[in-house]
């Protein structure tokens, strides 16, 4: 169990961490989480004394932190953090194994551990064991920078925003791998976030900060039910009151940002290699000053395109372009009754702010309905 | 002083002469190494070889071809020079960002429009930097030019060391010193502003 | 006299020169390589001396060798040791300057993760930035040693011998063998040093730091 005495932290006059006291339960998943500058990231960090505290008491069961020798403390703490920090002149296997070897583990067990560890994510210790840092993708190396952490078996571990730099997708996966490692290894979690979703996903209990207090501590759905704060409902943003009136929508709501566009200058073969790269069938075009011109259809350009023409010349006005604060329903109704298959969405100022198809309709609403799935 | 002054002005005029002509030659090697991509490391190694070989004895092969006097220690301060320019230029060149690259061809510029009108513009804060190292070193290495008969503030400080006359090795080296470090001040600052401006 | 039967005839001499000048080259970069490494991790540890001395050294640095060999003269008169003080000193900046930011470079990231996960400085250094850096340590061993090389063609002038009295010689008798002589083997003897020490410069990059996948 982590407890925290009246806690203060200061820079000069500004008050980082005001007078906390909470604890933390063993074996359990908390999530600290709040704007940024509310403290979150320098509370994670007196923990394993990365930071010290002006006044206040930590302990770690029923043991004050300040009477352990920091060094030692933090290798009885794992500690992953965003920027990840593998040590690139060392090996998979090498960076797994600092802790153990640093607590003087003998060979065959620290071989031991790193070959188990990697069992844990699923990564072949024969095929990874023996890489470099720089030979792994983003998620990969993450991966390895938690099982560094948990290589000596720590009951603590300590994670700063660890996913806040990966994709989407591999996010999701190593949140998932987390929380079952968690659950499995029994391990108590601090973790700090941003992210509402991550933060309701991942938490037994959510710590919401703000200026260096605790304005809620709650289960992920007790917050969700009754937010303490406006700004934590706004935090929540769609995640909360699924049921109660219906939430308004738009079509920018709806849309999709990422899209192709080209310039209407650009040559008619160079816009087919890019349809072909991005794996699409249409394309916007744009006016010199980034306004919404038009878009064109791989077919046009296969039945009228002539090389080294410009792409302007082709283009055909039969996809409607919307507005952004249109209506949803209205959006809805144009897009089932169009020929086209997607609206182009602009902004004021007649640039593409995006494009409206079924799919990201579709799950735009189901988002509104149901919230982002929490599995 | 007045003994020295004409011999501060020779000395600066050497290096100028020297810098001006490594300059453009610098310049038509890096542009040339960044539009020839094979030629690229032809070209920078012969830059490096040429700085690699020790001052006194490049100097002295120079001699043998142009003979006693200022031509030589220009031409060999010129070869010292190129290194840093060529460097400097390729890689300013070879650093524009591939999407400004594609908007300059996009509005159908030709090579050369998008050479001077858009990759030399943004390469030249790098290229300054080159040319500020160049001038910094030659300062000091066209000390040496009075070993093969050139003039400048050479002359005093070898005075002085045949002379054993401390006083007088310091009234050459401190003009020298003194014009390297202003040089060298003055040009980081201007270089500063260049890059702040590239922003 | 061409060139080739000039060299033959004078072959001990320039076997001697060119002995005295390996050795001349060799202890000073050896003795700067001692002064500057511990220097630069002291200074990477006591950062607030670093933006001085840095600059301290580098105005040495733009000190002209030949006023540098003159004020040695009159100051530790002739001879091999004041040849090779001189070339020691000017040795340090760029081995100084590399230890330093080859040290201090290494991402912040990595170091915040090192203490977080409990190494203490020294493990730091010797485990993590020490070999991070050491390419750019032996860049810097690269670089002051053709400077070297170059320098100690000067050493002549304070009897300290080296090619660079061949080159002397020559020039004081307008004779092109004698500056032949001393010229190419020096310029060969740099060449020879710079891709060496680059050899070992790619050899001991830390692999994981070469790039490209496997």
């Amino acid at each position: 169990m982590i407890t925290f005495k009246n806690v203060s932290k200061s820079y000069g006059s500004k008050k980082i961490l005001k007078d906390l006291t909470f604890s933390i339960r063993a074996g359990e998943f908390v999530v600290l989480i709040g704007p940024s500058g509310c403290g979150k990231t320098t509370t994670l960090k007196t923990i394993n004394r990365l930071i010290e505290p002006d006044s206040g008491e930590i302990s770690i069961d029923g043991m004050n932190i300040r009477s352990r020798n920091p060094v030692e403390l933090r290798r009885s703490i794992g500690y992953v953090i965003q920027q990840i920090g593998l040590f690139p002149n060392m090996t998979v296997e090498q960076n797994i194994a600092v802790v153990p070897k640093l607590l003087k583990t003998s060979k065959e067990q620290w071989k031991q551990i790193v070959q188990e560890m990697l069992e844990l994510v699923g990564m072949p210790y024969e095929e990874n064991a023996h890489k470099y840092p720089s030979e792994l993708s983003g998620g990969q190396q993450q991966r390895i920078g938690v099982l560094r952490a948990l290589a000596a078996s720590p009951p603590i571990v300590l994670m700063d925003e660890p996913f806040g730099a990966l994709d989407p997708i591999t996010r999701d996966s190593l949140q998932d791998e987390v929380k079952k490692l968690q659950k499995r290894l029994k391990k108590t979690i601090g973790f700090v976030t941003h992210d509402m979703e991550e933060a309701l996903r991942l938490a037994d209990t959510i710590v919401f900060m703000n200026e260096g207090e605790i304005v809620q501590m709650a289960s992920p759905e007790e917050m969700l039910r009754n937010p303490a704060s406006d700004l934590i409902r706004d935090f929540m943003g769609r995640h909360t009151n699924p049921h109660s009136e219906q939430p308004e929508l738009f079509a920018e709501d709806l849309m999709r940002t990422r899209v192709l566009k080209v310039p209407y200058s650009l040559h008619t073969l160079e816009c087919v290699d890019r349809m072909n790269r991005r794996e699409v069938n249409s394309v916007i075009v744009l006016n010199e000053d980034d306004t919404f011109m038009g878009t064109v259809t791989l077919d046009t350009v296969r039945e009228r395109g002539k090389a080294g023409r410009e792409i302007g010349e082709l283009v055909g006005n039969d996809v409607p372009a919307i507005d952004r604060r249109m209506p949803a329903q209205e959006a809805f109704d144009l897009l089932l009754s169009s020929t086209a298959n997607y609206l182009v969405v602009l902004n004021t100022d007649q640039t593409v702010a995006g494009i409206v198809t079924k799919t990201s309709m579709a799950k735009a609403m189901g988002e509104a309905l149901w919230g982002a799935v929490l599995s | 002083m007045s003994v020295l002054l004409p011999l501060i002005g020779e000395h600066l005029l050497i290096v100028l002469i020297a810098t001006a002509v490594a300059v453009i030659l610098g310049l038509v090697l890096g542009v040339t190494a960044y539009w020839l991509r094979p030629a690229a490391s032809i070209i920078i190694w012969f830059a490096e070889a040429l700085q690699t070989i020790p001052s006194l004895a490049l100097l002295a092969l120079l001699m043998i071809i142009f003979g006693l006097g200022n031509t030589t220690i220009i031409v060999g301060l010129v070869l010292y020079a190129l290194l840093p320019i060529v460097r400097n230029t390729h890689t300013g060149l070879s650093t524009v960002s591939p999407a400004i690259r594609d908007a300059a061809r996009g509005m159908g510029m030709s090579r050369l429009q998008r050479l001077l009108k858009v990759e030399l513009p943004l390469a030249f804060p790098l290229v300054f930097s080159g040319i500020k190292i160049s001038v910094v070193n030659s300062l000091s290495i066209a000390v040496m030019g009075v070993l093969i008969g050139a003039g400048g503030l050479g002359y005093p400080i070898y005075r002085g060391i045949q002379t054993q006359n401390f006083a007088g090795i310091m009234r050459g080296a401190i003009p020298v010193m003194l014009m390297a470090i202003l040089f060298d001040i003055v040009m980081s600052n201007i270089e500063k502003r260049l890059v702040k401006r590239a922003k | 006299m061409t060139l080739m039967t000039f060299m033959g005839e004078q072959r001990s001499e320039i076997i001697k020169a060119l002995t005295q000048h390996i050795h001349l080259v060799v202890f000073s970069v050896l003795l700067g390589i001692l002064i500057s490494i511990p220097a630069g991790i002291f200074l990477s540890r006591h950062k607030a001396f670093a933006a001085p001395v840095l600059a301290a050294v580098g105005v040495i640095q733009t000190i002209p060798g030949l006023v540098m060999l003159g004020l040695a003269l009159i100051l530790l008169g002739t001879g091999t040791q004041t040849a090779l003080a001189v070339l020691a000193v000017y040795s340090i900046l760029p081995i100084l300057r590399n230890t330093y930011t080859g040290i201090t470079e290494v991402d912040s990231g990595i170091l915040e993760a090192g203490r977080g996960i409990g190494m203490t400085r020294r493990q730091m250094l010797f485990n993590v930035q020490l070999p991070l850096a050491t390419t750019s340590i032996v860049s810097g061993i690269r670089i002051s040693t053709v400077y070297i090389v170059s320098w100690a063609t000067l050493a002549g002038l304070i009897g300290a011998g080296g090619l660079g009295d061949l080159i002397w010689t020559g020039l004081a008798t307008y004779n092109t063998n004698y500056i032949l002589a001393g010229a190419l083997p020096s310029a060969v003897l740099a060449f020879l040093f710079s891709g060496v020490i680059g050899l070992f410069e790619r050899l001991l990059t830390p692999r994981g730091l070469k790039g490209g996948r496997a």
